[in-house]
This record gives C-alpha cells, sequence and structure tokens, in this order.
C-alpha cells in the first residue's frame, strides 16, 4: 500500500497538471445511474461512481413502527448507510459503525429538504444504501443514487438532489475526489445541492482550508453537481425510454 | 412472507396448491425445473474472491477475504472458514436492518455445513504458526434480492467465489509473519452444490419462489459434492416428509445437482 | 413530455393540477411523468405514485390484524385500512361475535373505502354487490397511477381482456388485480397483458398494441 502511494506520488510531480488518478483538476470520476433495479423495493437505484458501487432501496411511505415514532403532521425520513464486510480492504465487521449511523443522518438531512413529507403523516420513508463497494466519497454517490431511487418510489419531490466533493490535494483545489484524495489530501469538503431551488443541503468539510479556498470548493462541488444532475435525470428517464419500434407502432 | 406484513395469505396458499397439484407452477415452469441462472464471476474488485448470482429473481452477492488471525482453541493448527450472511433490507419489505435473525442464521449456517462438511479447503495448509496465526477465510453472502431459494443461489456464489480467490501469502520467518509479494488461488478439494426442494401438497417441487416458500409445508436442502455424495441435509418447517418422498428428493437432487454443474464449469 | 421532480412546467398564472407545485410563481413537477396542459390547467400524469386513497376507491386489502370490533387490512397505501365490524355484517359490533368466522388474519377482500377518518384513515365496507371476502384467483400488481389505463376508457381496455382471455379480473384502484380464469393458460395471458401495459402505459398506442399482443397470443395458441 505505501509502495503504491509513493509510486502515484512520484507521478504527480511529473505531470503536475494531472491528478493521481489522470483525472484534471475539475474532472468528475465516470458516474453510471440506473433506476428501478431492485424488484422488491419501491424504489430504487444502482450507482457507479469512479470505483464506489452503491445499491439504495425506497420503501415506503409506510406505517411506522414502533407507532409512538410516527410525527402526527408529516412523515419521517429514514436513512441507512451500510458497508458491505467486503467493500474494503480489509475486511470489515457488518456491525453499523458510529460513522455508518453519521452518514446515514446527513444523508437524511441532505435528502429531506427535497420531500413533501407534510403528505404523509405518521408515516416513515425508508432509504437504505448498501455500499457493495467504496472508493472515497460514499456519501455523496449514496445521496445521488438515493435521489433517483425516491423519484423511482414515485415520492412527491420539490427537486433533484446531487452530491459531489470538492478538496485539496498538494496544494491544488480537486473536484469529486477519490479514496487517495480523500485520505492523503489536505481538506475535503462533501456537499449537496438541489440544482433548480440552488440550496445546498449537505455540507460537511475535514482538513483545513483558508477561507477563500473554503468558498472556492464549495462552487467547485456545486459545479459538480450540476453535472451529476444531468446525470440523474438521464438515469430517471432511460427506464422509460421509448423504443424505436414502438415509437414507430405509436405514430402509425 | 411476501407482504409487507409478513403474514401468509390465505388466497395465496390455496392457489399455489391448486396448481402445483395439477403439474404447473404459477411462473410457468414444471415441477423440476430450475429459473435461469446467472452468475458473474469477480464481481467485486476489492475481496479477494467475489462473485455474483442472479437465480430468477433471487440475488446474492458473495465476497471472500482471506486474512490472518487466531485459530480456534480445539484446532490449533488449522486454518478457519467463516460463513456469515447477511440479508440486507433492500432485497425484500420484510427484512429489517439489525442483527442476523433465524433465516440469515440458517442460510450462513447451511451453507457453511456444506463447505466444511465437503472438505473443500486442506485447512492443515491454511496454518501459518501453529496455536497464533493461521489464515481467516471469510465467505461474506450478501443478499440483494429474495425471491426464494436463497441456500442454492448462495452455495454457487460460494464456490465461484472461493474459485477465484486470489490471497496474498505470509511466510514464517524466524517465528515471526511476513507477508510476500506473491498471491496465491485457494485450492478447492471439492465443490459441494446445494439443491432445495420443497413440499407443496402431494408434490416436490425444486428452486422454490418466495411465494412458493410462503406456503410450503416443508422444504429439504442436501448438499452433493462432485461425485453426488451427501455432504449436507436441512430439513425445515414443520410438516414431515415420508420415506418414500426422501428417496424422490435425493435422486432429483442428484440430476438437479449435475445440471447446475455443468452450468457453472469454468469456460477456460 | 418526459418531466423529473422540479422541472419547472409553467411561469404566470395557471391552475395547478396533480403532482406539481407552485413556488415563486413557477410551477414544477413533483413526480417523474408526463405533463399535460389542458383548459387553463397544469398537471402532470405519474409514471410512478404510491396508492393515494380516496373516499369510493375500490380496494383489494388484506386482513393483516384483528382489534376489538375491527378488522385492521394492508390496502398499499401510506397508512393501513379500517374495516368495522357494522360495515362487514351490517349490524352492530357485540363481544360475542367470532370475529375470524367472519374475516382471518391473511384473507384478501375487495372493499370500498366509505370515508376517511379524522387521521386519515381509509373506513372500509363489504356490504354491497360483489364485495367481501375473495374465494378464489390470485393477485397481481400495477403501479397504481397506471390503474385507468387497465381499465381504458369506459372499461374498452379491461373489458377487451375479459373478453379475449375468458378470465375473471376484478381492478383495485390500489394497484391489486384479482385474476380468476378456468385455466391456467387464461390466467397466464391476463398476467402478461398486465406486464405489457406495466412497460407500456405511458407510449401512446396502447389499445391497439394490447390488442394485437392478445391476438398474437391466440394465434399462437390455435
Amino acid at each position: 500500500m505505501s509502495k503504491e502511494k509513493k509510486k502515484t506520488r512520484r507521478k504527480t510531480k511529473k505531470k503536475p497538471t494531472k491528478r493521481f488518478d489522470g483525472r484534471n483538476p475539475m474532472e468528475l470520476r465516470p458516474i453510471k445511474i440506473e433506476s428501478g433495479v431492485l424488484p422488491n423495493a419501491d424504489g430504487s437505484a444502482y450507482i457507479e461512481m469512479g470505483k464506489n458501487k452503491v445499491l439504495v432501496g425506497v420503501f415506503g411511505p409506510k406505517e411506522m413502527h414502533p407507532k409512538r415514532f410516527a410525527k402526527p403532521n408529516m412523515a419521517t425520513l429514514r436513512c441507512r448507510y451500510h458497508m458491505s464486510p467486503f467493500s474494503v480492504d480489509p475486511r470489515r465487521s457488518p456491525a453499523p459503525s458510529r460513522r455508518d449511523m453519521e452518514i446515514g443522518m446527513v444523508m437524511t438531512w441532505a435528502l429531506e429538504p427535497a420531500i413533501f413529507l407534510d403528505r404523509y403523516p405518521r408515516s416513515v420513508i425508508e432509504v437504505y444504501a448498501e455500499i457493495l463497494e467504496a472508493d472515497g466519497g460514499t456519501r455523496t454517490a449514496c445521496i445521488n443514487a438515493a435521489t433517483v431511487a425516491l423519484v423511482d418510489a414515485g415520492i412527491p419531490m420539490r427537486d433533484l438532489v446531487a452530491s459531489c466533493s470538492a478538496g485539496k490535494m498538494d496544494g491544488k483545489l480537486v473536484v469529486d475526489l477519490g479514496d487517495y484524495e480523500d485520505k492523503e489530501g489536505e481538506a475535503d469538503v462533501p456537499l449537496a445541492y438541489m440544482p433548480k431551488l440552488e440550496k445546498i443541503t449537505l455540507l460537511q468539510m475535514d482538513g483545513v482550508l483558508p477561507p477563500n479556498e473554503f468558498e472556492e470548493c464549495i462552487n467547485l462541488a456545486i459545479e459538480g453537481c450540476k453535472q451529476i444532475y444531468e446525470i440523474q435525470r438521464e438515469a430517471l428517464k432511460k427506464k422509460y425510454g421509448i423504443s424505436e419500434e414502438l415509437q414507430e407502432e405509436a405514430e402509425e | 412472507m411476501s407482504g409487507r406484513y409478513g403474514i401468509v395469505s390465505k388466497l395465496k396458499r390455496k392457489k399455489i396448491h391448486e396448481v402445483v397439484a395439477s403439474g404447473n407452477r404459477m411462473d410457468g415452469r414444471g415441477l423440476e425445473e430450475y429459473r435461469e441462472i446467472v452468475v458473474r464471476p469477480n464481481a467485486m474488485e476489492k475481496a479477494d474472491g467475489s462473485a455474483e448470482v442472479y437465480l430468477g429473481k433471487s440475488r446474492v452477492l458473495v465476497g471472500v477475504s482471506v486474512e490472518i488471525g487466531k485459530p480456534f482453541e480445539d484446532t490449533p493448527a488449522k486454518g478457519v472458514l467463516i460463513c456469515n450472511a447477511e440479508f440486507t433490507p433492500i432485497a425484500h419489505p420484510t427484512f429489517e436492518p439489525g442483527p442476523p435473525k433465524d433465516d440469515s442464521i440458517e442460510l450462513a449456517r447451511v451453507v457453511d455445513r456444506g463447505l466444511r462438511s465437503a472438505e473443500i479447503l486442506d485447512f492443515d495448509k491454511l496454518c501459518l504458526i501453529e496455536g497464533s496465526d493461521v489464515y481467516l477465510v471469510f465467505v461474506d453472502l450478501y443478499v440483494l434480492s429474495y425471491d426464494g431459494n436463497l441456500i442454492d443461489a448462495s452455495a454457487m456464489g460460494a464456490i465461484e467465489a472461493l474459485r477465484n480467490t486470489k490471497m496474498q501469502v505470509y511466510k514464517v520467518k524466524e517465528g515471526k509473519l511476513e507477508l510476500t509479494k506473491r498471491t496465491q488461488a485457494l485450492k478447492l478439494l471439492s465443490e459441494p452444490l446445494a439443491v432445495t426442494i420443497a413440499k407443496i401438497g402431494e408434490n416436490l417441487v425444486v428452486d422454490p419462489t418466495a411465494d412458493e416458500e410462503e406456503v410450503m409445508d416443508a422444504r429439504l436442502t442436501i448438499t452433493l459434492d462432485e461425485n453426488g455424495n451427501v455432504c449436507t441435509i436441512q430439513k425445515a418447517r414443520s410438516e414431515g416428509f415420508t420415506m418414500e418422498e426422501i428417496k424422490k428428493a435425493l435422486s432429483l437432487a442428484q440430476e438437479k445437482s449435475a445440471e447446475i454443474r455443468e452450468k457453472l464449469k469454468r469456460k477456460d | 413530455m418526459l418531466v423529473v421532480p422540479g422541472d419547472i412546467l409553467y411561469e404566470g398564472r395557471i391552475r395547478t393540477g396533480d403532482n406539481t407545485y407552485r413556488s415563486q410563481g413557477k410551477v414544477s413537477a413533483t413526480r417523474i411523468g408526463l405533463v399535460n396542459y389542458t383548459k387553463g390547467m397544469v398537471s402532470v400524469i405519474a409514471l410512478e405514485a404510491r396508492f393515494n386513497p380516496l373516499t369510493g376507491d375500490l380496494v383489494i386489502g388484506e386482513v393483516v390484524d384483528i382489534e376489538l370490533g375491527k378488522w385492521i387490512l394492508d390496502i398499499d397505501a401510506a397508512t393501513p385500512a379500517v374495516l368495522n365490524v357494522p360495515d362487514a355484517i351490517d349490524a352492530p359490533f357485540r363481544s360475542d361475535i367470532d370475529m375470524t368466522k367472519i374475516l382471518d388474519v391473511g384473507d384478501i377482500v375487495v372493499a370500498k373505502i366509505v370515508d376517511m377518518d379524522r387521521q386519515r384513515t381509509p373506513i372500509l365496507s363489504i356490504l354491497g354487490r360483489d364485495l367481501g371476502r375473495v374465494a378464489e384467483g390470485f393477485i397481481v400488481r400495477l403501479t397504481p397511477s397506471k390503474i385507468p389505463r387497465l381499465i381504458g376508457k369506459k372499461g374498452s381496455m379491461v373489458n377487451m381482456i375479459l373478453r379475449e382471455t375468458g378470465c375473471n379480473i376484478v381492478i383495485g384502484q390500489n394497484g391489486r388485480i384479482l385474476i380468476h380464469g378456468k385455466t391456467r393458460e387464461q390466467e397466464e395471458q391476463a398476467v402478461s397483458v398486465i406486464e405489457k401495459i406495466e412497460r407500456e402505459a405511458h407510449i401512446s398506442g396502447l389499445t391497439n398494441r394490447v390488442q394485437e399482443y392478445l391476438k398474437n397470443m391466440k394465434e399462437e395458441k390455435g
């Protein structure tokens, strides 16, 4: 592991404009999103964001158990973030960690502003994110997939929520940090954004940044979110893709 | 088990029993027919070995991780195989997050016993330092979608994942462990596969769906190695089998496991 | 046009229909679906939506619990529905009534929503023709927002399916459909037509395609 790091460091010195994985500073990792992938969930989505692989299932709105946790005036959104034992090397225990709980909570806060929770009093909407493989920025991948899964579940929403990180690596500001940049970089700012309503719904930071760079990171992350938003839209529409054959028939 | 409330629908029970009694199934299959099986070896990159299995709408992802740890106290000079199953809540509305429940423990146990009874690995060779350091082989069964017969799907996935496992090799130097640069495949000594048979009324059906499992009277899972030897049996649910039925199930399992084995054959 | 939540449908004065909301003078979509502008109103025909229970809806539910004087039914809505004893036997509740004799847990029931109580719980009744416990058949599901397409204009679609397959079909507004045919073959035909509608409900020319589909199935059989 440490040898690999040294190698990549040397590489970055040789080609200062490229990042360790060959990306430009403003370039996102390849993203693939697919909606409606789970037969038993009310809504679902699968995302590959770099080497992150995440499956999200949405259930509800349905009756809250136990009933005393139900809110009389609105639905409760519950997000669970869970990593498979083999999602990281070395293997991790399947029991949820404190980190998992916290990410579940910030996912909830990132998605809640987009959902008309007041339409379903006393019920619960469950969002389960299963991390099959982790590669840095899993929470942003989860939010991106969860949004698509919520729309797929027919939950009424104000806007989509797109999520992307920005940060600083070897003194340079970069967008959508991978695992290595996440761990070795100077700062990481994960952010979620509702593009039509222009609101930031997740904002966290680890590391140290002067205020002007922090602000720049927010702008970079928002730019990333706008690109991801387009991919989310395409993924949602793709499920209803009208095959040429059918279109011809319909036109006849 | 198929509704949100986990209640057996009387109408469903009646209908499935009627259809099976007439020699048919709700999804159009014959009584002794498996659903489509799709196996994706090496589905994951970070695991040492992996496979994803689709059995109809059931879907199981299996990851193998090989690590170093302490042996069991009663076998200080043997490596360890640990099978763990997780029913993710995305797999079915009745699956809840939290510690493993009866069903997922049974799944892990039956697959584990199959692998162990068939002596799939040479555990003596997986010992590095007797009493303190041995290879631990974790087989994680991760259920992503439930539509019945998770045991057969998981057993197939486990074999496929173990087949493509590449573990990092350690060596012992002056009584201490040292990581080498080499990786090595696990050597599989046998390849046990499970065949699950449900008893619905007077009939036996293979590869039950979730609806069929909901209304079945009893279940028999038979694990067989490549020579047709029985490695593990699990009878489930509160109805009995006659001796005739057991015999019929056994010959059915022989036939079906050979079929699945043919499908899983390496293409290389 | 296919829209997703947040897409702006109209700026300015217009009435807002289903699956839309107004904010700062703009009307936007709340669900994925097809936009529909008619008579000074904009709405979205949802492609994905859960069942939203309304008084008058015919639903197919499953008894999941029995409480004193009432049955609790799952009707695939955000909250379970209630069937009180008087709405099942047309007589007041008495403590000596064996409720499980009337309806038991696990029974499938065709019912009508007659009211919504103060907590927006749907109140059911099985008094009336063709209501009550289902004795035969099986249930398949269709996304509730696609139920109008399965019914068709004045029942044209479902009548065609009834005629061509020979099955008896009861459609619950909650997306559960009860099918009962004389043969497995008839039933499998009905199921495959409903699956086709699930996939293609949003593409125009559905009736003709289904007609063609049923004809082909018959020919293959013959």
